[in-house]
């Protein structure tokens, strides 16, 4: 079916809910505005900088995503539990829901399109070394991969490792560094 | 602070969330009816899943995620009662009978 017909039946759906008063045009705009404007992996950035210069902030951010994300005001409304998981030289974390499309929203907004492909969900369970190295990860062959899988319940968010040569940056300088992908685990910073 | 690049919202840091419009009313739809508690965000994640699983055993054409993610909100808006597919249909028909150049209905 084209865009077209979504468009339409989108907007038939809209204008039966509004009638009934279940719905306002405003609250449908503000969800979009939302995720367009306000919420987006420049949260997860502000999160994994404040983690790499903060010992202490990184501790209870592994100990409890959701408590330590609503410290920079992240979260909130959502009921999931945020668990942030963090690479290291001997561990590589790398984020699926293979069902759907469960994603961190708080901290990394609306999911890539790619995560929701029937191929990466499938995939990168099966044969989460190879779907790295075609996403352009190169591990060494030592690292092991740690697949996590997303629930309804439970989101998850990868901590990657701080690149060498930033010693001496700060805090919103690190943040500009850390990409979406790495958040996800299919990037190497 | 200067937002830029991956700090930047993601309409300006050259992806779209949305491809298409109608993917955000959609989307906006199917969180504002949960935030408004009309059904649970479970009952609809468990259409969402239904619906992909069921492309998943039988794969037909290019994968849309929001295709079923809007089929996912009819069903779950039939299943808690609220919007019937016969009226939707109906609406929907009547949508796409109005003259072009005529798309929003007269206030």
């Amino acid at each position: 079916m084209s865009h077209d017909h979504r468009a339409i039946r989108a907007e038939a759906l809209e204008s039966l809910l509004i009638e009934r008063g279940w719905l306002t045009a405003d609250a449908v705009d503000e969800v979009i505005a939302t995720y367009n404007e306000r919420v987006g992996p420049m949260n997860g950035a502000r999160v994994v900088a404040r983690a790499w210069v903060d010992a202490d902030f990184k501790q209870r951010l592994l100990a409890d995503g959701t408590a330590a994300i609503a410290e920079l005001g992240f979260g909130g409304e959502q009921t999931e539990k945020l668990v942030v998981v963090e690479n290291t030289e001997q561990i590589h974390n790398v984020v699926v829901c293979t069902l759907c499309s469960c994603y961190p929203w708080a901290v990394l907004g609306l999911p890539p399109r790619w995560y929701k492909d029937p191929a990466y969900r499938s995939r990168v369970v099966r044969e989460p070394r190879r779907v790295l190295t075609e996403m352009g990860v190169k591990l060494p062959p030592a690292t092991r991969i740690r697949v996590w899988d997303s629930s309804a319940e439970v989101r998850y968010m990868v901590l990657p490792r701080r690149p060498a040569g930033t010693d001496g940056l700060g805090e919103a300088e690190l943040a500009a560094r850390v990409t979406r992908d790495s958040m996800i685990g299919v990037e190497v910073l | 602070m200067e937002l830029s690049g991956v700090l930047a919202p993601p309409m300006a840091n050259g992806e779209a969330v949305f491809e298409a419009p109608w993917q955000g009313r959609v989307f906006g739809m199917a969180r504002a009816l949960a935030e408004a508690g009309l059904y649970s965000w479970d009952d609809f994640r468990r259409c969402l899943i239904d619906e992909i699983a069921r492309w998943d055993r039988e794969p037909e054409g290019t994968y849309a995620y929001y295709d079923h993610f809007l089929r996912a909100l009819e069903r779950v808006l039939a299943e808690q009662g609220l919007v019937a597919p016969a009226e939707l249909g109906a609406r929907v028909e009547a949508f796409a009978a109005r003259p072009h150049g005529h798309d929003h209905p007269a206030a």
